[in-house]
């Protein structure tokens, strides 16, 4: 039991570190990919290529000046920033990024919650990541309406709202990918899609896939669903009023929800930490180096998955408030619904 | 012996949450206050083994059901209300009915303790996983499922007609 605790921290404090790492090496990320794609350079100065940016960045966040406006509503103006960002890192705890990871003697599993043994996962981890993006709004929309701003205000209204319009679809869009699993265990969805590209959710599931990419574009608030935030409309939506290391939380909560929904699209659509093709990891490596590959396949995806996020962002324009909603409502959830159909009849068909 | 200290710790920061949403005097506050409820009553059924139904109860009621109440707050921009405290009903009728619900129902409990007092389900029991609910709601319970959609159906588009009224 002490032990199982004790190893469960330690994996939670390796996790949230390196989560953080590669959250503010996305920022760096994306002001680069940006400016390439509008023939900018991007970052240049602050060490090699820019790649002390992020640090930069966060010794500056640490020492402006942490002001509270006069007439905010200040137990929900301080506990909304916190709310944002501690359920954006809950949800890393149920995602297994990998099979076992061998240690000299003993062995553990490369997820935060996985069994003692290392082997199993939750039953229900989909339903817990699901349950932590849904309360995530609340982050978004405490900020809004205790800032006691109309913008902020406006912004929080937007963004409860969407999310709450696109979490239906984005809960459906998966169904189709759990009738062809049969399960809700992230560990299992990913072994029924070992042994290569050809066996991933993707292609059964393209509809789905794209209905929970537009989904999680829009539960993130990201372009082009970026209302709450839009700045010619509402100043900067929801975190206006916000300075130094809150409005950082902020913007961390928004880059760690979409590591999430990368996670989720690579396990799910994508098999997981799985090869894209058997035999692809050379047989000759270290032992240690290879229970890694499967971090290194894992981390690819999800790589490339923000990539698009980005390459999104430097492309496409945003929507309007009312076009956003009809999408969502008339088009996103038909669509999903007719996807699980279909899905279930070729499912029993086939039992 | 942890099930039983998370038990306690879960049961207690229900209570107090539900005392909070009564005297708050806010009424965001009192919101926020049900949104712990539901979280610490979605930990208790944890504990008890249907986690199917915590997730639902997280996803449904702290995520959907209280997203909206809080919205509609928001939107209304609902201010702090006053308390009169002159509420004769409340104190002779509404006080006394508590402590008589609650004698009943400790009265029931130590009458009936032979059979609920070691009903205890192992973390390895099936009882609460998705494919038990899912065979006792689309087998056993399968047509008061369906009414029950049939009549949320109806409510929907009830909504919908009361909201559409005004335009004409």
């Amino acid at each position: 039991m002490l032990t199982y605790i004790v190893i469960a921290a330690i994996k939670s404090l390796v996790l949230i570190h390196v989560l953080l790492g590669a959250v503010a090496y996305t920022v760096w990320l994306e002001r680069k990919v940006v400016g390439r794609i509008q023939n900018r350079w991007g970052p240049t100065r602050v060490g090699p290529f820019g790649l002390l940016q992020p640090i930069a960045d966060g010794v500056k966040f640490i020492l402006k000046e942490d002001l509270t406006p006069p007439y905010v509503y200040k137990p929900l103006f301080i506990l909304a920033p916190f709310l944002a960002v501690v359920m954006a890192l809950t949800s890393i705890a149920v995602i297994p990024l990998g099979g076992q990871l061998p240690l000299g003697r003993w062995s553990t599993g490369l997820q935060i919650t996985s069994t003692a043994d290392g082997t199993g996962d939750i039953n229900i981890a989909l339903l817990i990541l699901l349950g932590v993006t849904s309360i995530a709004v609340y982050g978004i929309a405490l900020a809004g309406w205790s800032s006691n701003n109309k913008y902020s205000l406006l912004g929080s209204l937007r963004a409860s709202a969407q999310m709450i319009s696109y979490e239906l679809s984005l809960g459906l869009s998966l169904v189709g990918v759990l009738l062809l699993a049969g399960s809700l265990s992230l560990r299992k969805i990913v072994n029924t899609q070992s042994g290569g590209l050809v066996h991933w959710y993707i292609w059964p599931q393209l509809i789905g896939f794209f209905i929970y990419l537009v989904s999680a574009y829009a539960e993130t608030n990201r372009i082009p669903f970026d209302l709450p935030e839009a700045e010619t409309e509402l100043v900067a939506g929801y975190h206006t009023e916000y300075s130094a290391m809150k409005f950082a939380m902020f913007f961390m909560a928004e880059y760690a929800n979409m590591f999430t929904v990368a996670c989720v699209a690579t396990l799910l659509f994508f098999g997981g930490w799985s090869e894209p093709w058997p035999g692809l990891t050379p047989q000759s490596l270290p032992p240690l180096v290879k229970a890694l590959a499967p971090l290194f396949w894992f981390a690819l995806k999800v790589f490339v998955f923000i990539f698009v996020y980005i390459w999104v962002r430097g492309t496409l324009p945003r929507f309007r408030y009312d076009q956003l909603m009809a999408f969502g409502w008339k088009f996103l959830l038909p669509l999903a619904i007719a996807n699980i159909i279909i899905t279930s009849f070729i499912v029993a068909w086939q039992s | 012996m942890l099930h039983l200290i998370l038990f306690f710790i879960f049961a207690a920061v229900c209570i107090a949450a539900a005392i909070n949403l009564l005297a708050q005097s806010h009424p965001i506050n009192s919101a926020l206050s049900l949104i712990v409820v539901m979280g610490s009553l979605a930990v208790l059924y944890l504990l008890l083994g249907a986690e199917f139904v915590a997730a639902i109860q997280i996803i449904v009621y702290a995520g959907a059901v209280m997203v909206l109440f809080v919205f509609v707050i928001m939107l209304l921009n609902a201010g702090t209300e006053e308390h009169s405290g002159k509420s004769y009903v409340a104190w002779f009728i509404g006080i006394p009915s508590v402590i008589a619900l609650a004698a009943l129902v400790v009265y029931s409990l130590l009458l009936h303790q032979g059979q609920t007092g070691n009903a205890s389900v192992s973390s390895n029991s099936m009882i609460g996983s998705v494919q038990e609910i899912a065979k006792l709601l689309f087998g056993k319970f399968l047509l008061p499922f369906e009414v029950t959609s049939v009549l949320i159906l109806i409510a929907i588009m009830g909504a919908v007609v009361l909201a559409k009224r005004g335009d004409n």
